[in-house]
């Protein structure tokens, strides 16, 4: 989109990758398991805990690469 | 109670220094003048990077969240983790969607989300179902915030409710002060205090209690003996559904709250937004972290106090810390309630002033109209939420929260989706919010809890056999409520067209949509006196 103002649509393949983290926390087969255990923790808890980071990073790359540069 | 006085005395003293606080944040970021509702609802809509993550994460995660997450996962195990998911799934999903909620509200000057409607839609009426709606659901959940702080007082000794509505007298005579700047402020000391006390916990109440290791197998034996069928440290086949549908269903309700968008709507600039959506997740960690507080209190045995599961936590810390951190512990949720409480307090009130009052009482209100309506509607609704608590049993305002996410979520397709297509009719818009609201309203009611015989509104796990499947699954109620609407607004949509019925002019412009500071078209928030109306 070309207007005066400078404004362009936020389009961009990388906004794909914002998908990953919101489907993977929602499939408890991934996560719905005792063993392995690390620290201690079961892996129910230690791996969704685990896409905290996903969610980061994902979110991280997309903001990097689609920020408008001021 | 004289066992509990260091733990009165670090915490009275800490609360005291945050409402100083609150009141002098009226000067923080002076503006020229403070009667406009940008300036005392909105911060003046300046909010840089760190403002924003202490601000709207001290929104979202709130005191009562905190006491009530681990109390769930004490009582029933894994089901209580959907936090976790919630909070994660919840920031791309919303990523793209407030960036261009941000712009469109900059360039129009929309202070809620009903503005956004009012505008899209050219229907004052469907804004002024959104605007209830977002009133309705934001009340309960501030008397929550009071359930979270009456927990730590009957955990200190301290009974009777005068202690909080002291408490809330102060938080509402800031509030009313300094507006959006006094939670702004208080949330920087609020979430450092969490920040502190829950990486003490992780670490010292394990070793204590021997490692994670024996914690979780503790868990594990009390559910192993509890007849509860649902309870586990692990999902099991009929609660799977639940799980995913409820942690899907708040992610999408959690944005649609009115006191989420105000913190979204005082930030500086889309790219403030966007580094927000990849920082807060920290809370989430947090969150996933303290949830784990409730097995902890298994493994060491804490016993709630009475039948209030929601003093769990703060027993558990009393039994594990010494007295004075204890204090510090009571303080972050004490404090940790204030924050949110007067951000939602702002949001129901600016829904007032802007799509009631302006509206429908007082046209032609100016900016300090606005504004003065706004402070004296804050004080208000604070009022209604002590009474929530002082004549409503407590359990009622948890069930009215429960409500609360189910209504929230009807107003998706004018809100959200509105963001992005103009596709629906007004008149299907309202014909599915009336849809999806009675659906919600109907399922809410029937869902039982025979454990312990309360029939009506026990839960949000709607069990699928009622519906005549062949299942034990349970589903979350506000996913089925929001299909209903959806499916109605569909419908009322096509045949709204096909009648040819007036549909309402929509005064926003695609371009509209990817605004961001510096652009000519976002008004200059200068709102000093005389200046030009922006809007």
């Amino acid at each position: 989109m070309t207007t005066p103002n400078g404004d362009r649509s936020d389009r961009s393949p990388w906004n794909w990758l914002l998908v990953v983290p919101i489907v993977l926390p929602l499939l408890p087969f991934l996560f719905n398991s005792d063993e392995p255990r690390l620290f201690g923790f079961p892996m129910f808890y230690w791996l969704q805990l685990a896409f905290i980071a996903v969610g980061v990073t994902c979110t991280t790359i997309v903001y990097q690469m689609t920020k408008r540069g001021r | 109670m004289e066992q509990h006085l260091t733990e009165i005395i670090v915490f009275t003293v800490l609360f005291l220094v945050v409402s100083g606080m609150g009141f002098v944040a009226a000067r923080w970021r002076r503006p020229q003048d403070l009667a406009s509702l940008d300036e005392w609802g909105l911060g003046g809509r300046s909010f840089g990077s760190w403002i924003t993550w202490f601000l709207v994460g001290g929104d979202l995660y709130t005191a009562y969240t905190f006491v009530a997450v681990p109390a769930l996962l004490w009582s029933a195990g894994a089901m209580g983790f959907f936090a976790v998911p919630y909070t994660i799934v919840i920031y791309p999903m919303v990523f793209l969607v407030l960036i261009r909620l941000w712009s469109v509200s900059h360039i129009h000057g929309f202070v809620t989300p009903a503005d956004f409607v009012r505008a899209r839609f050219g229907s004052p009426t469907l804004a002024l179902l959104v605007a209830i709606t977002g009133i309705v659901a934001t009340m309960p959940y501030i008397a929550l915030q009071l359930v979270g702080i009456e927990a730590v007082l009957k955990s200190m000794g301290v009974t009777g409710h005068l202690p909080i509505i002291i408490a809330f007298a102060i938080l509402a005579a800031y509030t009313y002060q300094s507006g959006l700047r006094a939670p702004a402020l208080i949330a920087f000391v609020k979430d450092t205090l969490i920040y502190i006390v829950i990486l003490v916990a992780i670490i010292v109440i394990p070793i204590k209690l021997g490692g994670w290791d024996l914690i979780f197998d503790k868990a594990q034996e009390k559910f192993a003996a509890s007849p509860a069928p649902g309870d586990g440290i692990l999902l099991n086949a009929n609660n799977q559904l639940q799980y995913v549908t409820l942690a899907f269903g708040s992610a999408l309700a959690l944005f649609l709250y009115p006191h989420s968008i105000t913190g979204v709507l005082a930030s500086r600039n889309r790219d403030v937004i966007k580094r927000n959506m990849s920082a807060l997740p920290a809370y989430s960690l947090l969150l996933g972290l303290i949830a784990l507080l409730g097995y902890m209190a298994i493994a060491a045995g804490t016993t709630p106090i009475g039948k209030d599961n929601n003093t769990i936590v703060p027993r558990l810390f009393d039994q594990m810390f010494p007295d004075w951190f204890t204090g510090v512990a009571y303080a972050a949720v004490g404090i940790g309630a204030l924050v949110p409480a007067a951000i939602m307090s702002i949001a129901a009130a600016n829904l007032f002033t802007r799509n009631i009052y302006k509206e429908y009482i007082n046209r032609d209100a100016g900016d300090a109209d606005e504004a003065r309506v706004s402070k004296l509607t804050s004080l208000l609704v604070k009022v209604g939420a002590v009474a929530c608590i002082l004549f409503l049993d407590t359990g009622f305002s948890i069930d009215l929260q429960l409500i609360g996410g189910v209504i929230i979520l009807q107003t998706l397709p004018s809100v959200a989706l509105g963001l992005y297509t103009r596709w629906f009719h007004r008149g299907g818009l309202i014909a599915g919010w009336i849809a999806g609201m009675s659906a919600g309203m109907l399922l809410l009611y029937n869902i039982g809890n025979p454990a312990t015989g309360k029939l009506h509104f026990a839960g949000s796990a709607f069990p699928l056999e009622k519906l005549g499947l062949d299942t034990k699954m349970t589903i979350y109620a506000g996913i089925l409520a929001l299909a209903v609407n959806l499916v109605v607004a569909a419908l009322g949509t096509v045949v709204a067209r096909a009648m040819n019925a007036a549909d309402g002019e929509d005064t926003t412009h695609p371009d509209h949509y990817f605004a961001d500071e510096g652009d000519p078209r976002i008004k200059d928030l200068d709102f000093s006196p005389g200046a030009p109306k922006a809007h």
